[in-house]
């Protein structure tokens, strides 16, 4: 996992709600493509017509928007689906940190365990950060994890809510498999006590 | 006297009752009971272990089946598509290597994931489930705390048996007085979805509750459940009962005998306390339920097949106008039509949602000596071998052929489209399964989200029709 301490970069503004995990990778693109592959259809249904074409009404699209790393978007997204593939596209089309007013649950845990920082904001203040990208010459913002601090497009800074364990591991880039089997003292010691409060629960050799 | 202990959820108990310590930030590293796989990660994901040199911690406790990407036609074969030969073929190769139970095609255990869970008697009370796909929140219909989690999230589940989770907030619906006739579980969750909206669950694990859970079967409950997500919740659940205890009772993966005795000490204690708290609770009056069918993008978009379509003109909220507007657009419906009498070109009845054998006996109930509607196609899709076994023993199949239904293998199917069966752009379906997204049963296809009663009837109608005026 890539380590995540500062970002300056490029936002773009995709304020639509409900953004579900089937716009953000379509599930006929989660069989036969790499990860790295996926950046290719992310957010398809919206980056491209039907015929193939892209879509030149779509903010992504938009010759002041293209290279975004981060993306400030409205409620709940990243809803539907528990694909995990929706993160990975995501990242590999080059975004690093999404901000939004809410996000969906699974999305959010795969997002954390990917590297892939989301903030959560009030909905007004998400709102206003998207109209100053829209007013901006260059719509560029910061980021800062050791602080969690933003810098706004115009040159406010507010801070941000975080869970201390996945500050952590996103600024120190750690795997948390790793970090679970230090702990297989304490798995181990569960386990052999489950074992005779609930034996059936380790019995899975099915009836005759 | 001994202190009276804090009266507690059916949530928190399994919770505390799962923790193997307490990490920073308010995570807790909770055990796993009992981990599913499908089809489309298994493989991937045991390649990434075996890759690090890990082993699964206990093998013994996940079990595999393929039905995403399997093909449903009757004569299908592992290899049917190019897609499910590899991924059956690396998930059968993996899980032989690791010591996993995998449930093969043509066997009874072959079926969607959160079918055989409950059908096999491998999801029990007071166990945490977890799979990776979303509608895991299914198998809390037993009264277990299950839910979807990601493929690094799988990986961990394997290397270690433990998943590291943030302790949700708790949520109580309850479901007041008496369904009408002709009203299902199906009906009772949309209609709540389309009350309290698809973001009202997110961070909480839900209870269903209420008389109307208590006297509904288990496969009613799973339906129930089986929409938590589209609710924006996780996890979904309810009390177990002698319901539950009946159903699992000589089930295949059950505990048998003594045990089965032994586990019941334990499941019984497991139903929420008097006086326990809930962070939120809704209530919904199930007397005034009617048949819902969806009408736009989102399972939110749920009316009473009795009425008409909403107008956007009239919603005060400009971003909801919006998405009012692009869902009718997609949909090709009008506002303030009636819903009733809209036509439709397919009928899929199946699914996680509604393809358990109760669901194809209500359907057969309507369709049983009619005809399907000239321009309709309609399929309908086992959740599981044994659902269509047993359904073939009562006679359920011959119902469905003559009737004009295409009869299929279980599998996902046109739920999600991945294994091929997929809607003509532009077609519109009446289907049981539970997400009516953009493009979900193929590119520009149009989905309305129903019971198996409202499916079967539109088949008969050709059109969006009223199950209580048929059946
Ligand atoms: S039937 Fe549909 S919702 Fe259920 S597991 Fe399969 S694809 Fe997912």
């Amino acid at each position: 996992m890539e380590k995540f301490t500062q970002l300056s970069a490029l936002a773009a503004p995709l304020m639509r709600p409900n953004i579900d995990t089937d716009a953000i990778i379509p599930v006929k693109r989660l069989i036969g493509y790499q990860r790295h592959e996926l950046g290719a259809f992310a957010l398809e249904p919206y980056r491209f017509r039907a015929d193939g074409s892209e879509n030149p009404d779509f903010v992504l699209n938009q010759p002041r928007y293209r290279g975004a790393k981060i993306l400030v978007t409205a409620e709940n997204f990243g809803c539907g689906s528990s694909r995990e593939s929706a993160v990975w596209a995501l990242m590999a089309y080059g975004f690093r940190c999404v901000i939004a007013p809410g996000f969906g649950d699974i999305f959010t845990n795969n997002a954390f365990q990917n590297g892939l920082l989301l903030i959560r904001l009030p909905r007004e203040e998400v709102d206003r950060i998207a109209e100053e990208l829209g007013g901006a010459p260059s719509p560029a913002m910061a980021i800062d994890l050791q602080s969690c601090t933003i810098t706004t497009p115009a040159g406010r800074q507010l801070e941000f809510q975080i869970d201390g364990e996945r500050r952590q591991a996103l600024l120190e880039g750690r795997d948390e498999i790793a970090m679970t089997l230090l702990r297989d003292a304490d798995i181990a010691a569960f386990q052999s006590h489950d074992r005779v409060a609930r034996p059936w629960i380790y019995q899975t050799v099915p009836a005759a | 006297m001994a202190a009276q202990a804090q009266p507690r959820t059916l949530f928190d108990k399994i919770w505390a009752s799962h923790v193997v310590a307490e990490l920073s930030g308010g995570v807790s590293l909770l055990a796993i009971d009992r981990h599913l796989m499908h089809d489309l990660e298994a493989g991937a994901i045991i390649k990434r272990i075996a890759d690090r040199g890990l082993r699964p911690h206990n093998p013994e406790l996940t079990f595999g089946v393929p039905d995403h990407a399997v093909a449903t036609d009757p004569r299908r074969r592992a290899n049917s598509t190019p897609n499910s030969e590899r991924l059956l073929r690396e998930m059968k190769e993996g899980s032989d290597a690791f010591g996993i139970t995998y449930f093969d095609l043509d066997t009874e255990g072959q079926g969607i994931v959160h079918v055989i869970g409950p059908e096999l008697g491998l999801s029990q009370p007071g166990m945490t489930i977890v799979c990776a796909d979303s509608h895991t929140c299914t198998h809390g219909g037993l009264g277990a705390l299950s839910f979807g989690i990601g493929a690094t999230e799988v990986a961990h589940v394997l290397a270690t048996q433990t998943l590291r989770q943030t302790r949700p907030k708790t949520m109580r619906v309850n479901f007041n007085g008496k369904v009408a006739a002709g009203v299902t579980a199906k009906d009772l969750i949309l209609a709540t979805i389309g009350k309290i909206g698809t973001g009202a669950g997110r961070g909480h694990a839900v209870e269903y509750a209420g008389d109307a859970i208590r006297a509904m079967s288990i496969d009613e409950r799973l339906t129930v459940c089986n929409l938590s997500i589209e609710l924006g919740a996780k996890i979904g659940m309810i009390a177990p009962d002698d319901t539950t205890f009946e159903f699992l009772a000589g089930r295949r993966y059950a505990p048998q005998g003594d045990m089965f005795e032994r586990a019941l000490g334990c499941w019984r204690g497991l139903p929420t306390d008097e006086g326990a708290r809930f962070d939120v609770e809704h209530s919904i009056d199930v007397d005034t339920v009617a048949p819902q069918v969806t009408w736009g993008t989102s399972p939110q978009d749920v009316i009473a097949v009795d009425s008409r379509i909403p107008d956007p003109s009239r919603e005060s909220d400009p971003q909801r106008r919006k998405a009012m507007e692009a869902a009718l657009a997609y949909m090709g419906l009008a506002p303030g039509a009636a819903i009733e009498g809209t036509p439709i070109d397919w009928v899929f009845i199946g699914s996680c949602t509604n393809g358990r054998l109760s669901d194809i006996r209500e359907a057969a109930r309507i369709v049983a000596g009619r005809k399907i509607a000239p321009n309709v196609r309609a399929w309908v899709v086992p959740g599981s071998e044994a659902t269509q076994r047993a359904a073939e023993r009562e006679g359920l199949d011959k119902v469905f052929l003559s009737a004009g239904f295409e009869w299929r293998k279980s599998g996902c199917s046109m739920c999600a489209g991945v294994n091929g069966d997929i809607i003509a752009p532009g077609q519109r379906s009446v289907s049981t399964t539970n997400r009516n997204f953009v493009g979900r049963q193929g590119p520009n296809a149009r989905t309305h989200l129903a019971s198996p009663a409202m499916a079967a009837a539109a088949a008969l109608s050709g059109c969006i029709a009223d199950a209580r005026k048929i059946g």
